[in-house]
């Protein structure tokens, strides 16, 4: 019997417990072939080993895997027979060596992953993380190289999304030294379907024929799900052959051929091929069915006639996908991909005896049962540690801490890359079409949709800062999920359902492991507290290089409902408004909301503190004032407190509305000692709005107990920005000279990037 | 009124055709596959934006020459309106129906933003009754009109140019022009005044809640240019 040398599995990712146990499961010793598919099914990416214990604190991901599966727990059903399905998806490492098809080729996996669904796409978000991209921040190659992952990553983005017709519609982009050896590329599709035509994923019906969809097979992406769960080292530039390449244009045909087909009603099932193409959507379909499923790979379109069947079954070309079809239907499906140019052949048949058994010239390359890839996989459970910077940023003071000049200090944070103007980013991306975004972005704290063949609207939001959650986890995850909930319902919806991106170290360091264990706690408590359950999401771990491990950074990706859409609001200060303060007031206690903070960390170059904690239960009701008062008319704009305090988000109403403002901040929160702590802290919970002269009792009337609504000043004022406390005036700006600073910052720094 | 959308493969912008023409414009619209040879029943042909064939040849250029744009040459010919907005204008301009040629943005970037548009021909039905500057969206990478001095002077002097991208008091200047076009051109005419291409989308100003409905004025000019 021949055996398999451990630098065989080791390589491939697999430990030698995992190798024992399929032999345990096959009873023999694999071939080289299905080693492979353990070894990509097994990975986090695919198995979640690691994270699965962790991710059952969120409700209804627990309910979905004790029941019916996960697929259709992603269907959020918001009226009127429709449903929106979302998920996030990370290609970091893929970007990490070529930023251009590694973004690219992630907008591309999480569109298929919506359309597989029978759901149309019809928006784009994503969330970007990169190392400094100014000079002085890091070592002048380190500075250089983000610059151009940056560029290309954008560009990917754009190359991608802007071809295929799907709208990008919402993101955030930040900048940090933790991201430098290790960007973040998540990307975040929206797809809207009628519920009852959610197509399946589990194959049914034994003799019902196997049809594969799509591109044809090639070299390209082989390993790229182990690739994704291993760290990032010197020879990842020799990973470039694992960067699958991206086609947009196969893609929007396959979005076009997919939705046409399930609409004839002979597609029993379907789903797209992602990691491993054809090993996942083989054993996932049949796992799924409970079924089994025998292919014959010489049927398989290739793009090289002499592929293996290893390399068949690990290849990740793009835009593929795999169905059954309803017996004697195969035709139906096969007409609508002719007709759109692409390929459809039958390569096999569903079968009764729950095994994969994989064909290739005349050989049985495989034959295990599909449960044995899916569910068998040892679940980790690993260790976790409290790190010391955690007890650092409880016991940080603030003492004799400077207050910087306010101006000056605003300058700062406007001109920093991670607050400055995106303006830049999203003008490359197509925002518009398919005509139905109502809230562009920069416009308002969310996007907005607005689709057809419903009067509701649609709220987008992706959002996540990795500084809370590293400063204290808990804390930051529920402040992503409060943040992400406010941002949706300052444009006017009420928060209905989150997907995350939850992007870490390597989990078997014990301190990365705590940070991922206590924010998802925080974010899961969050989720049950707004009841904005998780409907979807992403574990990307072993997110390190030799410069170390990114900061712990869940991303929270936010859908809200509007009744009526044409109510939306933005964040715009028109002039001749009075702006008021809604919320609830914070005990801001020791380190006055500047722990954790864009100002402690641009101004003075500390990371230290922690953030402040939001009270959840008045968050949410804090969700329902705001929606409330845009329902009625009442408020004209809104734009939550964040990153850089209320300085800042005044300065960003005053920008989008190109007007100026005059409020006093004095009083806002109580037993504030210092100007900066009132103009820059970070407090949760404080919503600016415009409100029409003479309205504000209508809006007092709607405040319940334990929040409040406060006069704080009024729009306009010679378009100049003035911030005073208790009548002090402490800052006086021109709404032009900060729009230049923070619209100039990125084209600056980006003008001379090298292709 | 009836008007073809002509569907390519990487047709993007189709289905906002459709939904612009059939709903605040009220017109009938049906698409028409790129591999039909008939326009027959229709009174204006709707070439689309979007990437056909992927823009991975010359944008356009692959699309020009589908079956179906014999046809629409034949319909042109007849002085029957046809409209190409976007990738649809550059597929006109690839199969001769209109002059000069789309370029990839003086920036070297795909842009999507709002523009501020002038109707400059006096001449052209499509344009003559439009006084007021329309904010209408662009979305291109490659969208910078260039061609020859004679053609230029040709479109100068015979009133062709429909559209120039303009600030927004009205002027042609160097931050009007988003993507570097020949004159600010944003869109031409042809000879006959019948076939319009352009790069900015009125598509998407044709509903209040996409924040500008200045598109209209366009689309409801092929009802004018049929009649």
């Amino acid at each position: 019997m021949p055996t398999i040398a451990p630098d065989v599995y080791l390589s491939m990712g697999l430990t030698e417990e995992e190798y024992e146990k399929i032999c345990a499961l096959l009873g023999r010793v694999p071939t080289e072939t299905e080693l492979g598919m353990f070894s990509v099914q097994w990975s986090e990416h695919c198995s979640y080993k690691c994270s699965k214990p962790v991710l059952s604190y969120f409700k209804k991901y627990k309910e979905a895997i004790e029941g019916e599966g996960l697929e259709n727990a992603g269907v959020v059903d918001i009226g009127g027979g429709l449903g929106v399905v979302m998920k996030v998806e990370s290609h970091n490492h893929p970007s990490a060596v070529e930023p251009y098809q590694g973004a690219a080729t992630g907008v591309g996996g999480i569109i298929r992953d919506i359309f597989t669904m029978g759901a149309r796409p019809v928006a784009s978000l994503n969330s970007l993380r990169f190392g400094p991209i100014r000079d002085g921040e890091a070592d002048h190659e380190i500075v250089r190289r983000n610059r151009y992952l940056f560029e290309h990553v954008v560009r990917g983005i754009g190359g991608y999304g802007n071809c295929v017709g799907v709208p990008t519609v919402a993101g955030e982009v930040a900048f940090h030294p933790r991201y430098s050896g290790n960007p973040l590329v998540n990307a975040m599709c929206v797809g809207i379907v009628k519920t009852d035509s959610v197509a399946t994923a589990g194959a049914s019906g034994v003799g019902n024929s196997v049809i594969y969809l799509g591109s044809s097979t090639g070299k390209d992406g082989i390993h790229g799900a182990s690739f994704a769960s291993e760290v990032l080292g010197e020879d990842s530039e020799a990973k470039r052959p694992n960067v699958q390449i991206g086609d947009p244009f196969a893609e929007k045909l396959l979005i076009e051929a997919t939705l046409e087909a399930l609409e004839t009603g002979a597609v029993q099932s379907i789903q797209d091929m992602g990691a491993a193409g054809l090993t996942c959507s083989t054993t996932e379909m049949s796992s799924k069915g409970g079924v089994g499923m025998e292919i014959d790979l010489d049927l398989v379109p290739m793009r090289e006639a002499d592929m293996s069947s290893y390399e068949l079954m690990l290849s990740e070309s793009q835009e593929r996908m795999l169905c059954v079809a309803h017996p004697g239907r195969e035709q139906e499906v096969i007409n609508v991909f002719r007709k759109w140019g692409l390929n459809a052949v039958v390569i096999g048949k569903v079968t009764d005896d729950g095994r994969v058994k994989v064909w290739r010239h005349g050989r049985l390359e495989v034959d295990a049962p599909s449960l044995a890839f899916t569910d068998e996989c040892p679940v980790n459970r690993l260790p976790a540690e409290e790190p010391d910077h955690f007890r650092r940023a409880t016991e940080f003071r603030l003492d004799a801490l400077e207050v910087i000049e306010p101006r000056a200090a605003l300058s700062r944070l406007l001109e920093c890359p991670t607050l400055a103007s995106k303006l830049w980013v999203y003008r490359q991306y197509d925002q518009s079409v398919q005509t139905q975004t109502a809230l562009l972005p920069g416009q308002g704290d969310a996007a907005v949709l607005a689709p057809r063949g419903t009067q509701k609207g649609i709220a987008l939001k992706i959002d996540g800062n990795a500084r809370w959650v590293y400063l204290d986890p808990y804390v930051g995850g529920q402040l992503a999920v409060a943040e992400a909930a406010r941002n949706v319902a300052c444009v006017g919806a009420r928060p209905r359902a989150v997907t995350d991106g939850l992007n870490y170290g390597s989990p078997k360091q014990p301190h990365v492991f705590w940070q991922f264990e206590r924010s998802v706690r925080g974010i899961a408590d969050a989720c049950e507290a707004f009841d904005t359950p998780v409907v979807s999401g992403n574990v990307s771990f072993y997110n390190e290089s030799d410069l170390g491990e990114v900061l712990p950074t869940p991303l929270i990706g936010m859908m809200g409902v509007l009744e009526n859409a044409e109510d939306r609001i933005g964040m715009a200060l028109s002039p001749g408004l009075e702006v008021w303060a809604v919320g609830y007031r914070v005990e801001p206690g020791t380190q006055q909301g500047l722990g954790a903070s864009a100002y402690l960390a641009e101004c003075h170059g500390i990371e230290n503190g922690r953030p402040l904690a939001p009270d959840l239960v008045l968050e949410r009701q804090l969700c329902e004032l705001l929606v409330t008062g845009v329902e009625n008319g009442l408020i004209l704009c809104a734009h939550d407190v964040s990153e850089g305090g209320a300085a800042f988000a005044l300065a960003e109403m005053a920008m989008a509305g190109g007007t100026g403002l005059s409020v006093d901040l004095g009083g806002l929160h109580a037993g504030l000692e210092r100007d900066d702590a009132v103009l820059f802290g970070e407090f949760p919970g404080t919503v600016f709005v415009g409100l029409r002269p003479g309205s504000g009792k209508d809006l007092e009337a709607l405040v319940p107990t334990g929040l409040r609504a406060v006069p704080i000043g009024e729009s306009g004022h010679d378009s100049a920005v003035c911030l005073k406390i208790d009548g002090r005036s402490v800052l006086t700006c021109g709404t032009l000279e900060l729009a230049a600073i923070s619209e100039g910052a990125i084209p600056e720094l980006m003008a001379h990037v090298l292709e | 009124m009836n008007v073809a959308i002509i569907r390519f493969p990487g047709s993007n912008c189709d289905q906002d055709a459709l939904w612009a023409l059939r709903g605040p414009v009220g017109v009938e619209a049906e698409y028409v596959w790129y591999e039909s040879t008939s326009l027959q029943g229709f009174d204006a042909v709707f070439v689309p934006g979007g990437f056909s064939y992927g823009d991975y040849l010359r944008c356009g250029a692959v699309a020009a020459r589908a079956p179906i744009m014999a046809e629409v040459g034949r319909f042109a010919a007849e002085g029957r309106p046809v409209i190409g907005v976007c990738n649809g204008f550059q597929v006109l301009c690839e199969a001769g129906l209109l002059p000069g040629a789309l370029l990839l943005n003086e920036k070297q970037k795909f842009l999507c933003q709002d523009v501020w548009l002038r109707a400059d021909s006096r001449r052209s039905v499509w344009t003559k009754d439009v006084d007021q500057l329309l904010r209408v969206p662009i979305a291109h990478g490659e969208g910078r009109f260039v061609c020859d001095a004679d053609t230029l002077a040709r479109l100068q002097d015979h009133d062709l140019v429909a559209f120039r991208y303009v600030d927004q008091e009205g002027r042609t200047t160097p931050e009007g022009n988003p993507n570097g076009s020949m004159d600010s051109i944003a869109g031409v005419v042809n000879d006959r005044g019948n076939v319009l291409g352009l790069m900015p989308h009125p598509e998407r100003a044709s509903n209040p809640l996409l924040g500008s409905v200045d598109g209209l004025v366009i689309l409801r000019a092929l009802a004018y240019v049929s009649a």
